[in-house]
């Protein structure tokens, strides 16, 4: 008795404010909006007893798909979300490394620390750091001003509101995401392998690309994954630093919810990007799945 | 062989350059006593003023506190649950879905939750407000802190629970007398977790909020859609200052423990 109270109170939550939410919008995906405002037809009438649900069965379509085929904003959406978050994981990738790498060859006594400032921006608010790039990459911001009085450039750049600003608005919140998993793996990184690879007549820069790299693969990979997942439905980088030009999915989904207030699209747009996303979710699991099964 | 070379030096100063640059810069120009906020015309603290008068503000401070202190709180006694079922239960009708349940709202997109979430209290026509940012806020939080709490409960030797049964308690009191003080650790961070992500969340408040609850992030949201502010900036200031005390005070208290520890470890040995 107690065994089942202690299973079904989390159990009936999650399937009262997860499970019955999705399928809302699954059901709503397939429906046509009648005024733009619920009750969606068809409406499940459970008092016809199998003809309401045959009927409800039968008029439920996939309108709002073929909608979002023939329109190319989705589509474009779509993929230059995937390309976003591509480029994005790349770079931060680029960036990571080199700082996981220098973490984990500091003197011990540092690393605490070193870690404890990695993680230190993650208990801020995401918003804010997202807001201060706004400050810096404006036209008269403080980059601007800064390589104006150098005299590097003779022009203000234009950096906010392009995808270069939304670029580096990724790799600066994501950041922390990369730098762990890379860090954990190199950590545990057997010194002598290298030495060992060095006295075999590696250089030290084939010794890094053959031993260090291929060993610290699956903390790249775990990174990558914890960057690229949530930056593909990303919403509020792309609206405060990207410009009108910036698609991403998030920020369609957003629109078309509060703005067009066409309901069924968003949500159709919403499975879509479910479907997207499954992809790398089950890759990211068997990546996790392997390293567990390494270590145990 | 593990050498510290100059390269290694310029990555990490640069990282963390990069890393605390903005925030830093953001909180000078908090003191800047010029409305136009990327020029500096002295220094002074008008901004804070303005700030601490702003009643709209301080309501949806109010509002934030209180749907993260509720949410969390509910997030962390679910998700210990759900945390004792994943880890305790063994098999039982369901546990797939469960655990599924468990981990898909991880990996969620926001949109996505605050989106169902929406159409749900919607669909059964619930007034929004402060309990629904609080119900959409349990559920994902609750998730992180079952992922917090269960890594702790797989590590805990489950004899010293069945020596309590034997020795007579009821269950609920092996639970409160011996797991509970073992994974506080762990319950705490998930409490601490779950609050900072309410603390923290637009997308799923902006959803699930109606008209009558507005967070301090959908506050900031609409004024900083508009451009730089300089009350924003005073405000990002208080935030980060509360954030770097929290944070180093529960360092140096976890330090102080881990010292106390191995200085009461060391006694016993000694003893022994």
């Amino acid at each position: 008795m107690r065994r089942f109270s202690l299973i079904s109170i989390p159990y009936l939550w999650l399937l009262a404010l997860f499970l019955v939410p999705f399928i809302i919008v699954l059901k709503i995906s397939l429906s046509d909006s009648a005024l733009a405002i619920p009750p969606y037809t068809p409406t499940l009438d459970f008092s016809e007893g199998w003809a309401g649900i045959k009927a409800f069965w039968s008029e439920l379509d996939m309108e709002n798909f073929v909608f979002l085929t023939e329109d190319d904003l989705y589509w474009k959406a779509y993929l230059s979300s995937l390309n976003i978050a591509i480029v994005s994981t790349i770079l931060t990738l680029l960036v990571g490394f080199p700082i996981a790498y220098a973490m984990a060859r500091a003197p011990e006594e540092w690393r605490p620390t070193l870690l404890m400032l990695i993680i230190l921006p993650f208990w801020t608010s995401f918003l804010i750091r997202v807001y201060s790039w706004m400050g810096i990459l404006s036209q008269e911001g403080y980059l601007n001003q800064l390589l104006l009085s150098l005299g590097i450039i003779s022009e203000p750049l234009v950096i906010l509101n392009t995808n270069t600003a939304v670029y580096i608005g990724i790799v600066y919140t994501y950041l922390p995401f990369m730098i762990l998993p890379i860090y954990a793996a190199l950590e545990k990184l057997d010194g002598s392998l290298l030495e060992a690879a060095e006295d075999l007549g590696c250089s030290r820069t084939s010794a890094f690309w053959l031993v260090t790299v291929p060993l610290s693969k699956q903390g790249i990979i775990a990174g990558s994954f914890l960057v690229f997942i949530p930056t593909l439905g990303e919403f509020v980088i792309p609206s405060l630093l990207g410009g009108s030009k910036t698609l991403m999915i998030g920020k369609v989904l957003w629109e078309e919810f509060f703005s067009n207030r066409d309901w069924p699209v968003a949500s159709a747009v919403a499975i879509i990007l479910l479907l997207i996303l499954v992809i790398p979710i089950i890759l990211f699991q068997r990546n996790e799945q392997k390293q567990r099964e390494a270590e145990g | 062989m593990r050498r510290f070379t100059w390269f290694n030096a310029t990555s990490i100063t640069l990282g963390f350059a990069f890393l605390y640059m903005p925030m830093i810069i953001l909180v000078i120009y908090s003191f800047n006593a010029s409305k136009l906020v990327t020029v500096w015309a002295g220094f002074s603290t008008k901004w804070y003023g303005e700030l601490l008068q702003d009643s709209a503000f301080l309501d949806a401070v109010w509002v934030t506190v209180k749907v993260a202190v509720m949410s969390s709180s509910l997030a962390t006694i679910l998700g210990t649950m759900a945390a004792y079922v994943m880890v305790r239960s063994g098999r039982f009708a369901g546990r797939t879905l469960f655990s599924g349940m468990i981990y898909a709202p991880l990996v969620m997109p926001e949109v996505i939750t605050g989106l169902s979430l929406l159409l749900l209290f919607i669909g059964i026509g619930m007034d929004r407000g402060v309990f629904t940012i609080v119900l959409a806020h349990t559920t994902f939080a609750m998730c992180y802190v079952s992922v917090v709490v269960s890594s702790r409960l797989v590590s805990f030797d489950q004899s010293l629970e069945e020596a309590a049964l034997d020795l007579g308690c009821s269950p609920w009191q092996a639970f409160r007398l011996v797991t509970l003080p073992i994974i506080a650790p762990a319950v705490i961070s998930g409490w601490l977790l779950a609050f900072t992500l309410s603390l923290d969340d637009l997308v799923i408040a902006s959803f699930t909020a109606g008209p009558s609850a507005t967070t301090l992030p959908m506050k900031i949201w609409s004024s900083v859609r508009l451009g730089v502010s300089p009350k924003i900036n005073a405000l990002s200031t208080l935030m980060i200052a509360v954030v770097t005390i929290g944070v180093i005070t529960a360092s140096l208290i976890s330090k102080r423990n881990a010292v106390r520890q191995k200085r009461e470890e060391q006694a016993a040995a000694r003893s022994a």
